[in-house]
């Protein structure tokens, strides 16, 4: 099976680039990322692309081939047909570096955001006690090897990059999970926050997630899912809301939980609009809904002050909007994507 | 250097795995300034590649675990080369480092009544390694990269800013060490993405760059192990020991090439795998050593029944230790009788059935199932011996941790001592746990001590290290080809310094790397400065080359065979060769590897106590149990 064979490998920096052809040797039993080596070995010293421990555990390599989210090291040459064009491209959700490599900041900008473990106050080092059930359940998130191809496929930021300020991804999510479920972390909010500040109910479990993480982490089924089904039961359970009712907040049952959704207004971007159409400019900031007194949004039209289901536009949008708001990308020639 | 951009800080900390981490953490706790330097992105750093375990002897498995037994047990495993204070200090401490991590939000595995599990592995006389199933180093490397972050937060809390007092610098490398005064003064380093140079001026640098197993062709290690800083505390007037002591794992994947090196756990042939050569032979039962004689298991129905019923039979001869296992494989492929792939069989699929197989060994069937497309239920793996450890590293004070030169600390693989001549699995977590800390703590001290004396880098340092850094993309393609010569490196210390060493190819070795050394200095890089990976490659092998010159010389220099360390000329362990400690040093930036012996700090009489006099009579003189 020693043969040449055709590969396209997308070239390029943050400028734009474009797919080059290599006619690359492959030998058997060999990795995506091994071609890659011969051809970085052999023809093309500079091209990047990152990589470390070659074993589907360090998370590094991760690209797109033949426009499915991968790693690199796990994708072996076997898998394609014996004519068949390898074709590898940069993650599409982050912006490129050069080549292959992408900046993928994104993602540590997220987990930064993410509270971290709070340790029960009452327990020195070396008194923790759990018991193995109840750590598995977190462990199967701390598998995670943080390659991010989850972030990558999930739609709702992978072509939608004005989402990513208020969207932290499913990363992030299981990461949530996995302190909900931890038996010792002191905080009780989680769910609450993931679904408040980092976007939980942008998505819309498409599980395309689930299926490209090479750990084979159940992210929608057993993280997303989870803690969106909590976020409900706290939010709209009858009993819960008939509590909200008749006692004050500070005797409510995790009072100090705060289930405003939070702001994720910026100050004001507009401040210089120049004239005419503006081809690239900051989408409109998402603006906080109308909460009533109990710090939620109202769902029937009694406590609406207007008739009819709230604007998709959001309710303080005026049409038809003043020109300086308004977007236009020019579409690309060949009708596609550009 | 008018336009190099800049950072002043207290301590920086060159390495991002878990010894640079954990020293990373110490020093914000004492209030410093602190940068991460990674050479890679936050959280890929090499410790995620551990598979079984921290070793601390915590006692929650066999309440007779303390101390002192994994003191013995270190001294043993390293052939009683390890400096002593380093491996008592280390016995003494990892417990308590491993309660740290649960509250930093780690998830071991838990026994019956909720405490830590702990495993047992080779060389440990009670089950002692803390795990996370076989994803240890993972749950280790999240664990601190999480702490940091909470400390990140807290710094936004109180200071309005994430990266107030620790900022990790990812994918930057750092290429020399800057003195003032023969003081650290600070370091030059390049942003990977950009090709950008920047400075750090600090006058504490914590090494915690890991190994120097990518000299090597067939290793465990990933692209990162290139000896940064090794050479880093070299060129800047530290010392290094017992640069000749590598441990080669023996089983590591041959076969597909693509995984070549990658480590086949040694519960493989704890839970009943067995070697057999191409003949179809078991031959492990060849290779027991007369020391072990009595331990090992003389026929195949005694070893088989070892599995079922441990106190009444004798081990295994598979089960012996690293380094024998290792040579006996590579004796093997070298008599012929090894695969085409040059490894040996290793087989479960004939032993267990497949159920019990995917149930004891469920990574190793995953790994073999989706790297190398080999279902280990039905057929043998190919395995062979793979460069996975150096036990030689920078010499340091075993309590603080700091170089010869002030300033300079040094934790984890990159730092010397701690193992002897050879390491047991599951205390390199441990001792980059307790070294780790160490090392913050001390650096962060140091910086006290200096009040308002801060050393600072030189101008004209700083021009001449940017200039050697861009020389290879001066010389583009009429240099050497840095992937050409990377090659040949690995050619040669596989081939003339690996596992089995003989004078004459050492010798050899020697001209063949003073060789190459020539064409290094020539070597050349196309492209741009922006994540040039033949750019990289080429500043990486200078680094290589000195520290495979270490090895070498020393390798030829100790005319015995002990741990990590075989000379089929001398295949004896010497008593007097183990109250010696061999150094290399370089005089300045340009000069030769020079090696010195110099002597072993003796044991004091409380620790020697702790061993059977027939015991140490194998490894000491007369004169020293006196």
């Amino acid at each position: 099976m020693d043969s040449k064979r055709h590969f396209r490998v997308w070239r390029g920096d943050g400028s734009g680039g474009q797919l080059e052809d290599f006619q690359v040797e492959v030998n058997e039993g060999e990795v995506v990322l091994d071609v890659i080596h011969r051809m970085q070995a052999t023809q093309a010293p500079d091209l990047a692309c990152r990589w470390n421990c070659k074993a589907g555990k360090c998370g590094s390599c991760s690209v797109e081939i033949n426009g499915m989210p991968r790693l690199a090291c796990m994708t072996r040459m076997s898998t394609f047909d014996d004519g068949e064009t390898v074709t590898v491209t940069p993650l599409r959700t982050f912006p490129v570096i050069r080549d292959l490599v992408t900046d993928v900041s994104f993602n540590y900008q997220k987990a930064r955001e993410m509270p971290a473990f709070a340790p029960p106050p009452d327990l020195a080092p070396g008194e923790y006690r759990m018991q193995q059930i109840d750590v598995d359940r977190s462990q199967e998130f701390r598998k995670c090897i943080e390659c991010f191809l989850c972030q990558n496929t999930c739609h709702v930021v992978r072509d939608h990059e004005e989402n990513k300020r208020a969207f932290a991804g499913p990363r992030v999510f299981i990461r949530a999970a996995e302190l909900d479920m931890h038996p010792l972390d002191a905080r009780t909010d989680r769910k609450e926050m993931a679904q408040a500040e980092q976007g939980l109910g942008y998505c819309n479990i498409t599980k395309c997630c689930t299926e490209v993480c090479p750990e084979h982490i159940k992210i929608t089924d057993n993280a997303i899912i989870p803690m969106k089904e909590r976020v409900v039961d706290r939010r709209f359970d009858p009993l819960v809301f008939l509590g909200r009712k008749i006692f004050r907040r500070d005797e409510v049952e995790g009072a100090e939980v705060s289930t405003t959704p939070t702001v994720h207004v910026t100050e004001s971007t507009a401040a210089h609009v120049p004239a005419g159409v503006t081809w690239h400019a900051a989408p409109p900031a998402p603006v906080v809904s109308r909460v009533g007194d109990d710090g939620r949004i109202g769902v029937t039209e009694f406590t609406l002050d207007r008739s009819g289901a709230a604007s998709p536009f959001g309710d303080d949008v005026q049409f038809p909007l003043p020109v300086e708001q308004l977007r236009y990308q020019r579409p690309s020639p060949s009708g596609l994507d550009s | 250097m008018v336009n190099i951009e800049r950072h002043q800080c207290d301590v920086v900390v060159i390495g991002a795995g878990g010894a640079g981490l954990r020293a990373a953490i110490e020093a914000r706790l004492a209030g410093k300034r602190t940068a991460i330097i990674s050479k890679s992105l936050f959280g890929k750093a090499h410790t995620v590649m551990a598979e079984g375990g921290a070793a601390a002897a915590m006692g929650n498995v066999n309440a007779n675990d303390n101390w002192m037994v994994h003191f013995r047990d270190t001294m043993r495993g390293g052939k009683f080369l390890n400096n002593y204070r380093m491996a008592e200090l280390h016995a003494k401490e990892a417990p308590a480092r491993i309660w740290e991590l649960e509250t930093y939000g780690a998830l071991f595995d838990r026994t019956r009544d909720g405490r830590i599990s702990q495993r047992n592995f080779g060389g440990h006389e009670y089950p002692r390694l803390a795990h996370v199933g076989d994803r240890t180093g993972l749950e280790l490397i999240r664990t601190l990269q999480q702490k940091i972050v909470s400390l990140q937060q807290e710094d936004k809390a109180a200071h309005g800013d994430y990266e107030a007092r620790i900022r990790v610098f990812s994918e930057v490398t750092i290429t020399e060490l800057l003195l003032a005064d023969g003081r650290i003064a600070g370091a030059l380093a390049y942003y990977r993405d950009s090709g950008e140079f920047v400075l750090f001026e600090a006058p504490a640098i914590v090494l915690a760059t890991g190994g120097v197993g990518k000299s090597y062709k067939v290793t465990s290690n990933s692209w990162e192990y290139t000896g940064d800083g090794h050479a880093l505390a070299l060129r800047a007037g530290s010392t290094l020991i017992n640069m000749e002591f590598l441990q080669f794992h023996p089983t590591g994947m041959v076969w597909p090439p693509s995984v070549k090196g990658i480590l086949v756990t040694e519960s493989v042939r704890g839970d009943g795998g067995v070697l057999t050569n191409s003949q179809g032979k078991r031959f492990m039962f060849d290779y027991v050593p007369d020391v072990f004689r009595k331990q090992y298991a003389e026929t195949e129905a005694e070893a088989d029944r070892w599995y079922a019923d441990p106190d009444h039979n004798r081990r295994p001869p598979e089960l012996l230790p690293r380094d024998e296992v290792a040579r006996a494989i590579n004796a093997e492929v070298k008599a012929g009788r090894g695969t085409k792939a040059g490894g040996v069989y290793l087989d479960v699929s004939s032993r267990l059935p497949a159920e019990v197989i995917r149930k004891k060994l469920p990574s190793m069937y995953h790994q073999f199932r989706e790297l190398a497309d080999v279902d280990i239920t039905k057929q043998p793996m190919e395995v062979g011996p793979t460069c996975h450890y150096v036990m030689g590293g920078v010499e340091v004070d075993p309590d603080t941790a700091a170089a010869r030169t002030p300033g300079l600390f040094a934790a984890g693989e990159v730092s010397g001592g701690m193992h002897g001549s050879n390491r047991l699995g599951g205390n390199s977590l441990s001792d980059l746990l307790v070294f780790g800390k160490r090392a913050g703590e001390y650096a962060a001290s140091y910086v006290d001590g200096l009040e308002h004396s801060r050393p600072r880098p030189a101008a004209t340092d700083v021009d001449a290290a940017v200039e050697a850094a861009l020389a290879p993309l001066s010389r583009g393609e009429g240099g050497e080809n840095p992937y050409t010569l990377h090659q040949e490196l690995q050619q040669v210390m596989g081939d003339l310094v690996g596992i089995i060493r003989r004078r004459s190819e050492l010798e050899e070795a020697l001209v063949r790397l003073a060789e190459l050394e020539e064409r290094v200095n020539k070597v050349g890089a196309t492209g741009g400065r922006r994540y040039n990976p033949g750019w990289h490659l080429a500043l990486d092998l200078r680094n290589m080359l000195i520290v495979s010159e270490c090895t070498a010389m020393a390798a030829l220099a100790r005319e015995e065979s002990r741990g990590g360390h075989t000379r089929e000329d001398f295949p004896a362990m010497d008593p007097d060769w183990r109250k010696v400690v061999l150094v290399c040093s370089v005089e300045d930036l340009h000069g030769d590897v020079q090696l010195n012996p110099q002597p072993l700090p003796p044991m004091p009489a409380e620790l020697v106590e702790l061993f059977d006099r027939g015991e140490l009579a194998k490894y000491m003189t007369d004169e020293e149990l006196g």
